[in-house]
């Protein structure tokens, strides 16, 4: 008996210690969310969202440019990313023993810790040296980012699809890569999905590589390879003076809003038929 | 009565393991012939050589011929595909796509090779879902979840979907294994009707099984092919001292 007692008493210390930790690992999470929230409210208004930005210093103004500017440089970067990444994943995965893809893979975690910063001087060194600040500058900067992301939990989201799945769809005499293209990424679908959210998420809110490439700009966009305004840009250039914190506050909400805007539609978008 | 398949000198490998070695049998058409043999004899990777599965397996090799009306399907000009098509497949585990309806299992295997036609997916659905004795218990629900279904019904469904793009020969990987008796028995009356059309090759770990459902019996053990001849033969008076033990229950 008296056994049992200590066991079950061993069992609460250590449920209430799992306890403890998730709410300590919570703490910092709902304090900046609380913060953000409570500071960023007031500054926002309709003329925040849709105006253009006034200089550092003055009151009033938006930032309207800068939630445009980030939609672009964020949907351009995507459509080179993304692509490129999901095809990296499906090579990687369908081909996993060869020789090529073990030294893919390698690279790719390689990439995938390169500093961000290193990539915006990448891509100034490739792009902006010869057409100038631009959105294309960003756009493939934050593409690069987003591809090792993209390729590393596409490939790993195959690789969880049972291999009784795709034989069916091969026994049934679907050439391997259409089983591939269609079986296999359809049951694959919610995880390469999480992992371009991932990989939006994080590039949204990337603020080195846009420093180097897309400059920032107080004006709407005016074409691809002009400099434009980008949240996280706004935000850093807001934080310089004390008089413009309402703004920076203002800024980061929209910017966490449009991260849990963009994570909610791609649930969405790729729910399961049959939960 | 004809053969539909001969398999002359067939040897397989995975890496350096030779599983099987030397295999020579001439399968009938429109029967049910049984593969029997313990675990790791090499009866599963018989059946995949039949349909140009085994070789999808990093490392796994094949030599030898095997003729399907006369036509060696490991002749470099044949495609593999092609094959599939002719030579449908059972699995061990019933595994409908998860992700699909009941109608989309059954209709799988004509949309994924470029079937449109709604008007003929309709009626090969309804055809499959009937002979392979689904149709009455999910005929009002065909937009539900293959995935769920009962086992047994699983296993149907899987039958039906492999019945869709009319193969001439049904392969069945320990098709019961997983299945509880009553849904087993029904598996089991339904290969008897199956074999008016199509030929049926089953491998099964249960000899009785075997003796209710085949016409042929193959025995394998540790890669060779034992004994091969009638399932009355094989299980009354095996010739082999081998087969004798494996099916009293000797080892196995």
């Amino acid at each position: 008996m008296r056994s049992y007692t200590f066991r079950k008493i061993k069992n609460r210390i250590m449920v209430s210690l799992a306890y403890m930790a998730l709410i300590i690992a919570l703490i910092p999470l709902a304090s900046i969310l609380i913060e953000t929230i409570l500071r960023g409210l007031p500054a926002m208004n309709f003329s925040f969202f849709f105006e253009e930005i006034s200089p550092l210093g003055e009151p009033g103004g938006g930032i309207g440019p800068a939630i445009q500017g980030t939609l672009i440089v964020v949907a351009l970067a995507s459509i080179i990313g993304i692509p490129i990444g999901v095809l990296s994943g499906i090579y990687l995965a369908e081909f996993r023993q060869t020789e090529i893809a073990s030294i893919a893979r390698f690279l790719n975690d390689v990439l995938t810790n390169v500093p961000s910063i290193v990539l915006g001087i990448f891509g100034w060194t490739l792009i902006v040296v010869a057409i100038g600040w631009s959105v294309i500058a960003g756009a493939v900067a934050l593409a690069i980012m987003m591809i090792p992301i993209v390729t590393r939990t596409t490939e790993e989201a195959i690789k969880l699809v049972p291999t009784t799945i795709r034989e069916a769809a091969i026994a049934l005499g679907v050439p391997q890569w259409k089983t591939t293209l269609t079986v296999v990424l359809s049951s694959a679908k919610k995880g390469i999905a999480t992992g371009i959210l991932l990989a939006v998420a994080r590039i949204s809110g990337e603020t080195a590589p846009l420093l180097l490439t897309i400059l920032g700009s107080r004006f709407w966009f005016s074409g691809f390879t002009e400099p434009t305004a980008a949240l996280p840009l706004a935000i850093f250039n807001f934080s310089q003076l004390p008089i413009d914190w309402p703004r920076v506050w203002g800024a980061s909400l929209t910017l966490i809003l449009m991260i849990l805007l963009i994570n909610i539609i791609i649930r969405y978008v790729t729910r399961e038929k049959y939960g | 009565m004809s053969y539909k398949i001969e398999i002359q000198d067939l040897n397989a490998w995975f890496g350096k393991k030779h599983v099987l070695q030397d295999i020579t049998m001439k399968i009938k058409e429109n029967v049910v012939t049984a593969i029997i043999g313990p675990s790791g004899c090499g009866k599963t990777t018989l059946i995949r050589c039949l349909n140009r599965m085994h070789e999808l397996t990093p490392g796994a090799k094949v030599a030898g011929k095997i003729l399907l009306d006369g036509e060696d399907i490991y002749d470099e000009k044949v495609d593999p595909v092609t094959i599939r098509r002719r030579i449908g497949m059972v699995f061990q585990k019933p595994n409908p796509f998860p992700m699909m309806s009941i109608y989309d299992n059954a209709a799988a295997g004509l949309r994924l090779n470029g079937v449109t036609d709604k008007h003929r997916l309709d009626e090969v659905v309804e055809k499959s879902l009937r002979v392979a004795h689904l149709w009455d218990e999910v005929k009002t629900e065909l937009g539900k979840s293959g995935a769920s279904l009962s086992g047994g019904q699983q296993q149907r469904l899987c039958i039906a979907r492999a019945l869709a793009i009319e193969p001439e020969v049904i392969l069945m990987d320990e098709p019961t294994s997983a299945l509880d008796p009553t849904a087993a028995a029904k598996i089991e009356q339904l290969i008897r009707i199956l074999i008016e059309d199509y030929t049926v090759i089953i491998v099964t770990h249960n000899m009785q099984q075997a003796a209710r459902v085949s016409d042929f019996t193959a025995f394998l053990y540790l890669g060779k092919l034992v004994e091969y001849g009638s399932t009355k033969d094989i299980f009354e008076n095996p010739k082999s001292e081998l087969t004798e033990k494996y099916i009293t229950g000797e080892f196995g």
